[in-house]
């Protein structure tokens, strides 16, 4: 999978194993996985259930770290970052986006937009950051101002990916994004993460059931068993 | 920015989830009432009490030592001679010595009969003893002085005629002042007369009392012993107080009494406390998820830890806000109920037991966040974004 000649990746897989260590005995999440995801990308992950996809997305995300191998994010080596490394890497280079979407119930959708920018930068969006990203969703200003059980599931998706981009990360790992959302409304959030890579070079690595979905990747990735086959 | 953000975070959980942080906020304000109250309390007693007797405080008071009962070299057990006086007087000079002749009697006011203490004393000395309210003091044998109780229990007047049994009448020239409870003698109840009348009326074989006058506190204790080395050498002939001695240790008692009922508070707020750690346990369970979002999305362990302790200060600063100003009206109340003064609440020693309140209330609430902080900054987010 890798190639010495491509610049340096956004992500490089090399040899890595994930073990859960369990009272019954040690799984296998991802057996030697080698990978290498260039920048601008746009990847589908597809897989049965319990084949190790959300773990190589945890993994990708820094939610995680390796039992065995290396893995390198924006160069950077994952394995030994401490707790604070990896979730400043998390938040300073990748934007998530989930099934459920994961919005903060407390918080109106603006103010969910806002919350990772002020993480980042220590100081309040005073330039509308949030709000021209929010925006560039095509989501209706008088719904800024709404709590996420105010918003129909694909408003919550735009706003969640609007958190995502708020940073400007390079990398975008996206967890059944179309999953909870009907067809038409996933067609549209898929249009938008295409746009996203196409348009502003945004590396997408999206877990997916659906094989349209992953249609609208450039390549896609199966695994099974915790091997890429 | 990031603090104001988590502070604001905390402040929304505290609302959102209002009834529950009611109920931890009414824990603390409990305690910190309880705490403040007692204080306040205690200290206004001590002040009070430590008011009213410091006025003897500066005295040392010798009686007949009350232990045999048996007659020695001429000195009966139970007075106190001439002779003893004078050894007194030059044992302690310069401060004062003052020889108290005391007794009781049925008296006659007009045509009513009652009865009361009489003390006997030097005119001379009298002034230094007692504090004038009307009248005059006594400058001649016909003159008596009357406590201030009795003298309204009576009605006495300047002017009133008073009859003692069968020793004769008296004129009452002065009200005293009212004196209190105190170690060496209490007029309030009865009459003071010239200790020549006295003599005369009950031929008495000795004083009842030597009161010591000290001029300056420190010495106060050499002046105790001086008056024993002198008189005790061979047999104890009198027992000797100090009055200090005896102050210092009901001051003391008070005190302990005050530790005491505040510690009492102190068990209130760490029933607050638990309350506070079940509320915040809660907190944290019911928002896993949030905290798993939050983490996801690059929230440091140290952030989600300080969003909990913001959330704990909060209702630990309410509690005690409350709570303080609750302490001060509640003391206010206490204080014109049991002393029938606000005079010992206006001081910083009972203030500043407010403030303890509030400290230990907001500390105690930080205390008790601390844990369930630390659990939810310790959580894994892979896990913590499965959680339902």
């Amino acid at each position: 999978m890798e190639n010495p000649s491509e610049p340096e990746p956004v992500m490089r897989f090399t040899d890595v194993t994930k073990v859960y260590p369990l009272p019954a005995g040690d799984v296998v999440a991802l057996n030697k996985i080698s990978l290498y995801i260039a920048q601008g990308e746009f990847i589908a992950i597809m897989g049965p259930s319990g084949s190790g996809k959300s773990t190589l997305l945890n993994l990708m995300g820094c939610l995680d770290t390796p039992t065995e191998g290396e893995l390198y994010i924006k160069g950077k080596r994952v394995k030994g970052m401490t707790d604070e490394e990896l979730t400043s890497l998390r938040r300073d280079h990748i934007g998530f986006i989930f099934q459920q979407f994961n919005l903060i119930p407390l918080l109106t959708a603006l103010e969910n937009v806002q919350y990772p920018f002020i993480l980042k930068t220590g100081a309040a969006d005073s330039k509308g950051r949030s709000i021209e990203v929010l925006e560039s969703m095509s989501l209706e200003t008088n719904l800024f101002s709404h709590k996420p059980s105010e918003l129909s599931g694909g408003q919550q998706q735009r706003v969640a990916i609007a958190r995502a981009l708020v940073n400007d990360p390079e990398i975008l790992l996206a967890d059944e994004p179309t999953g909870n959302l009907d067809t038409k409304t996933g067609s549209a959030i898929m249009e938008l993460l295409s746009d996203l890579n196409r348009n502003r070079g945004k590396t997408i690595i999206m877990v997916t059931h659906d094989p349209k979905i992953a249609e609208y990747a450039h390549r896609t990735i199966r695994i099974v068993d915790g091997k890429i086959v | 920015m990031q603090s104001a953000v988590f502070f604001d975070f905390a402040k929304r959980n505290v609302k959102i989830h209002w009834v529950r942080s009611l109920l931890a906020v009414l824990g603390i304000i409990i305690g910190v009432v309880t705490i403040s109250s007692m204080g306040i309390l205690g200290n206004s007693l001590v002040l009070s009490i430590s008011d009213s007797l410091s006025t003897v405080g500066d005295t040392v008071i010798v009686s007949p030592h009350t232990g045999s009962g048996v007659r020695m070299g001429g000195t009966t057990s139970d007075s106190i001679s001439e002779r003893d006086v004078e050894q007194i007087r030059r044992a302690v000079a310069p401060d004062v010595t003052i020889p108290v002749y005391s007794g009781g009697s049925r008296m006659k006011v007009g045509t009513e009969d009652t009865a009361g203490v009489i003390y006997g004393l030097k005119p001379d000395d009298i002034p230094i003893l007692l504090d004038l309210k009307e009248g005059s003091y006594i400058r001649g044998a016909s003159g008596a002085m009357a406590g201030e109780r009795f003298a309204e229990e009576n009605n006495l007047k300047i002017g009133s005629r008073i009859t003692i049994a069968d020793k004769g009448s008296l004129r009452i020239v002065g009200i005293l002042k009212e004196r209190g409870m105190g170690f060496d003698i209490n007029p309030d109840y009865g009459i003071v007369v010239e200790d020549k009348w006295f003599e005369q009326a009950y031929d008495p074989a000795g004083y009842d009392l030597v009161i010591v006058k000290v001029k300056d506190l420190g010495t106060i204790a050499a002046v105790k012993e001086a008056i024993e080395k002198k008189l005790n050498r061979r047999d104890t002939i009198v027992d000797v107080i100090d009055t200090k001695a005896i102050l210092e240790t009901i001051l003391d008692a008070f005190g302990r009494i005050t530790t005491f009922t505040t510690a009492i508070g102190g068990i209130s707020l760490i029933v607050a406390g638990v309350s506070i750690l079940n509320i915040m346990m809660m907190s944290v369970t019911e928002r896993i998820r949030e905290i798993g979002i939050m983490r996801s999305i690059g929230t440091q362990r140290k952030e989600v830890m300080k969003m909990f302790l913001f959330e704990a200060f909060i209702l630990g600063l309410i509690g005690s806000s409350i709570g303080g100003l609750l302490s001060f009206i509640g003391g206010y109340a206490v204080s014109i109920v049991m002393l029938e003064s606000t005079q010992y609440l206006f001081v910083p020693s009972s203030l500043v037991y407010i403030l303890y309140g509030m400290a230990f209330g907001i500390g105690t609430s930080m205390l008790s966040g601390f844990y369930p902080a630390w659990k939810a900054s310790e959580l894994n987010p892979i896990e913590a974004l499965r959680h339902d």
